[in-house]
């Protein structure tokens, strides 16, 4: 066995807990410019007694395989990533990721944390792809996503109705041949 | 006003009736092809009762869906079905989905029109922006169909889906109703012909 599962350069992924993460995921969704960057449905803010009830609840979006991140110096919670929509018979799945403490954005920590994701996904769970979509004026998290080797695959046109303009869903993906392709570069 | 919104000259759109469509799908449930076009859940077949079950359960997410059975005009025999799914209404979107049953009833024209119906409602009835609908690229028909009716190739996921042993990729196509407009299928200029007669 080589390195540790799920510990990358700047964060751990660890489990879930209600009890101490709720607050800060309750006060993330509040900030309807991050919350906008997760999700088409209309942002909605939660109460942290909601949120600890979805958290321990078996079929949530925090269930599955949904991780909380963790900073590696500190152990500061910083946002949550997970896997969903698995397809075992195609070896499929979604993975989804949000940070939500501003001051981490743009420093690499978004990234760090999908690479432990994929090296979950490829090495742990065995898929063959992985796919996700983003939200056309989410530039930084583009980015980001190409940076851990995700590749375009398309566009949908004008999904998005916001602020009054019609914005595009981008969809990218990353097979494990490309995942292991980098992995030994 | 007085569209008719469910009536094409060789299909209908009508309610799904459990008690008396359970059956003939639990038939369907057992093709294969019909399984694999219609979703990329592991094929199963199931009994009538299980697809009554499963009617129940769609009635708690009707607020985002519009199933309808599709029927032959000249017997009035269910032949498919086809849906406007996961509707996200402050984006005006959604995604189609459709199956014909019996495999001596694809091809004939039937899957066309009854498309074509559920577009017309899709577009002028819930006055939806955008429909998309996810498609396996072996699925020829569908695929053929839908680019037909003025979709258009926005995503291809490559190899996502691993059937007969063989890997495909998943493609999602889109049709905004601005091209759909443009496009004006000889079917929406015939149903808009019938307003001013």
């Amino acid at each position: 066995m080589t390195r540790p599962l799920l510990q990358g350069e700047l964060v751990r992924l660890t489990a879930i807990q209600p009890e101490m993460d709720a607050e800060l995921e309750a006060r993330w969704s509040q900030d309807a410019g991050y919350t906008r960057l997760l999700t088409t449905e209309p942002p909605v803010p939660w109460t942290v007694k909601k949120v600890k009830e979805e958290m321990e609840k078996e079929d949530s979006m925090y269930s599955n395989f949904f991780f909380a991140i963790r900073t590696l110096d500190g152990n500061e919670l910083i946002g949550f990533i997970g896997v969903d929509s698995i397809r075992w018979n195609h070896g499929t799945a979604w993975v989804g990721v949000g940070i939500g403490n501003r001051e981490y954005w743009s420093k690499g920590y978004g990234t760090d944390a999908i690479r432990e994701m994929l090296r979950y996904a490829f090495r742990e769970l065995n898929l063959h792809r992985i796919t996700l979509d983003v939200f056309g004026y989410n530039k930084r998290a583009i980015r980001s996503y190409e940076k851990a080797g995700f590749t375009h695959e398309g566009t949908i046109r004008q999904w998005i109705n916001r602020d009054g303009k019609r914005w595009d869903v981008v969809f990218m993906g990353i097979l494990r041949s490309e995942w292991e392709a980098l992995e030994s570069s | 006003m007085d569209v008719p919104l469910f009536q094409g000259t060789r299909v209908y759109l009508a309610a799904h009736d459990p008690e008396s469509d359970a059956e003939i799908e639990s038939r369907w449930t057992h093709d294969l092809d019909f399984l694999h076009a219609i979703s990329s859940k592991p094929a199963l077949p199931l009994s009538a009762s299980q697809i009554k079950k499963i009617y129940k359960k769609a009635e708690k997410d009707d607020k985002d869906r519009f199933s309808f059975a599709i029927h032959t005009q000249a017997d009035q025999r269910l032949i498919g079905f086809v849906r406007l799914h996961h509707i996200e209404w402050p984006h005006q979107c959604g995604w189609i989905k459709m199956g014909i049953g019996e495999a001596a009833d694809r091809g004939r024209g039937y899957g066309a029109e009854a498309l074509n119906l559920a577009l017309y409602y899709a577009f002028c009835e819930i006055n939806l922006f955008r429909v998309s609908a996810t498609v396996g690229e072996y699925n020829l028909r569908w695929c053929d169909l839908l680019k037909k009716a003025g979709f258009v190739e926005e995503v291809r996921q490559r190899e996502a889906l691993l059937v007969n042993g063989q890997r495909f990729d998943a493609l999602i196509l889109g049709l905004l109703k601005e091209d759909w407009n443009r496009i004006r299928p000889d079917f929406v200029r015939e149903r808009e012909q019938s307003l001013h007669d």
